[in-house]
């Protein structure tokens, strides 16, 4: 692969992959809704990114227009061969009506409030566990050691899977969300072990049925018959996925931002009852996830002349931080009383897991702020935030102070 | 005064019954549902407003009626 050239101009040639879009993209897209509001780019076979809230929300909830059968920005245009419609890949993500309906109604009862509080016991507890490791260690990663082991271990439950797995969770989430400019023949050579692993978790459930999702999946039955293996690891794959990188970097922004914000995080530590409040601010303000459309048929819309199969690059984030929407959207503030943020999506593509992810923010930095009240950015120089269509932290090493 | 909220519109974020769990609650599928007739007093008229402020998706409404 050929180097990239650098970025001319974000309302022309954006990549949001670039460094500075993947550093600190607020400025920019502060700047491209001053400007254009949707920005165009060449790269990736063709591209668009609404800027606004307007065009955002316009976009998540037009499925008429707009399919969802890719939600990844791969390098170049996809064929209707690899990414089949209206079912995709990782349905319901990738689904569009009616068969979407179908499938969403299929998971939505496992992600539902009841089902996900149940699992608040058994996540404090792990949490404790890796605040343990720490010991009197005065710096820590809060985010190699702390929150990125929190989401695998939660999923990895629900699926029962193998606890010894979680590290190789973490390699299946990266190779997926993470290196989306890497040629189209290294992206399904990457894919082949994560394709095998889910066979064998399938195979294994099979053999040995349990009390767990992946059993939930391979019984459940639609139209009278049982899902065909492919799908069943197609959920699997968008659960698993949809719920790792997603969530470890929502917990990650929240204790940078607390790291940066000693009278924030004195009024969490005081002020138990705020967190509510503060987690919807968390989400507004670092909403980590972005996601994609595919356009599909030519058409003038918003203004732009759009092309079959461009991509539509979803910024909730952005629309998040929109004026327009927000009053002093820049501005982070803990208690936000009126907060009608996008961080999970909008229509009927609205996270599936939300429940299981706020839940999981709250019981994450309830338990790290027990244990050390205090905190501060060991080294700002040193944190590093992830590439592509999922924000956060990666390295975060905090110092606490006690 | 009522509240009522659109199934049609109603993608389940969850808002409104975290905001005001004496005025919603949440169906098998995770999605907001009016509890009883949805009558409010001045108590809960003042939550179920927060939670309608809150809605990513505009399906919350207060009919105020005299």
């Amino acid at each position: 692969m050929s180097e990239k050239l650098p970025v001319a101009d974000f309302a022309t040639d954006f990549d949001h992959v670039d460094s500075t879009w993947v550093m600190d993209p607020y400025p920019i897209w502060e700047d491209l809704r001053s400007r254009c509001p949707v920005a165009h780019t060449d790269r990736y076979g063709g591209a668009w990114f609404p800027a606004t809230h307007e065009g955002v929300t316009t976009i998540a909830k037009d499925t008429v227009h707009f399919s969802s059968r890719s939600v990844i920005i791969g390098n170049g245009r996809p064929t209707e061969e690899d990414l089949p419609a209206p079912i995709g890949l990782a349905p319901p993500i990738t689904s569009d009506p009616p068969f979407h309906a179908i499938a969403r109604r299929l998971i939505l009862p496992a992600f539902a409030p009841g089902p996900i509080n149940a699992l608040e016991p058994q996540m404090r507890a792990m949490c404790v566990q890796l605040l343990d490791r720490f010991g009197d260690d005065e710096v820590v990663n809060a985010g190699m050691a702390y929150a990125n082991y929190i989401p695998p271990s939660v999923i990895r439950q629900m699926l029962g899977f193998p606890e010894s797995d979680t590290e190789r969770f973490l390699e299946i989430a990266h190779i997926t969300i993470e290196n989306v400019d890497k040629p189209e023949e290294e992206r399904i050579e990457e894919f082949v072990p994560v394709n095998e692993y889910f066979l064998a978790q399938i195979e294994d459930h099979l053999a040995n049925p349990r009390d767990d999702m992946t059993s939930f999946l391979l019984n459940v039955e639609l139209d009278g018959e049982k899902l065909p293996h492919e799908l069943v690891s197609g959920v699997m794959i968008l659960i698993l996925v949809a719920g790792i990188d997603t969530t470890w970097s929502a917990i990650g922004a929240a204790l940078w931002h607390l790291a940066q914000h000693p009278e924030d995080l004195a009024r969490l530590v005081n002020e138990p009852d705020l967190m509510p409040v503060a987690i919807e601010e968390f989400l507004r303000f670092y909403a980590p996830v972005t996601m994609a459309r595919l356009v599909k048929e030519d058409m003038d819309y918003l203004g732009c002349a759009m092309k079959q199969d461009d991509w539509i690059l979803l910024g909730f984030p952005a629309a998040n931080r929109d004026p327009a929407v927000f009053k002093d959207a820049d501005q982070f503030i803990i208690d936000r009383a009126e907060n009608r943020h996008v961080a999970f999506g909008l229509g009927i593509h609205r996270c599936a897991g939300s429940n299981l992810a706020r839940l999981e923010l709250k019981v994450a930095l309830e338990e790290f702020i027990k244990r050390y009240p205090t905190f501060e950015l060991a080294d700002p120089g040193a944190v590093t935030w992830s590439q592509g269509q999922i924000r956060g932290p990666r390295n975060l090493p905090l110092r606490t102070l006690r | 005064m009522k509240v009522s909220i659109d199934a049609e519109l109603c993608q389940g974020q969850g808002r409104c019954f975290s905001i005001a769990p004496d005025v919603f609650g949440f169906n098998d599928l995770g999605n907001g549902v009016v509890l009883g007739e949805g009558t409010l007093t001045p108590e809960t008229l003042k939550l179920a407003r927060l939670a309608m402020a809150n809605c990513p998706e505009h399906a919350i409404f207060i009919e105020e009626s005299s």
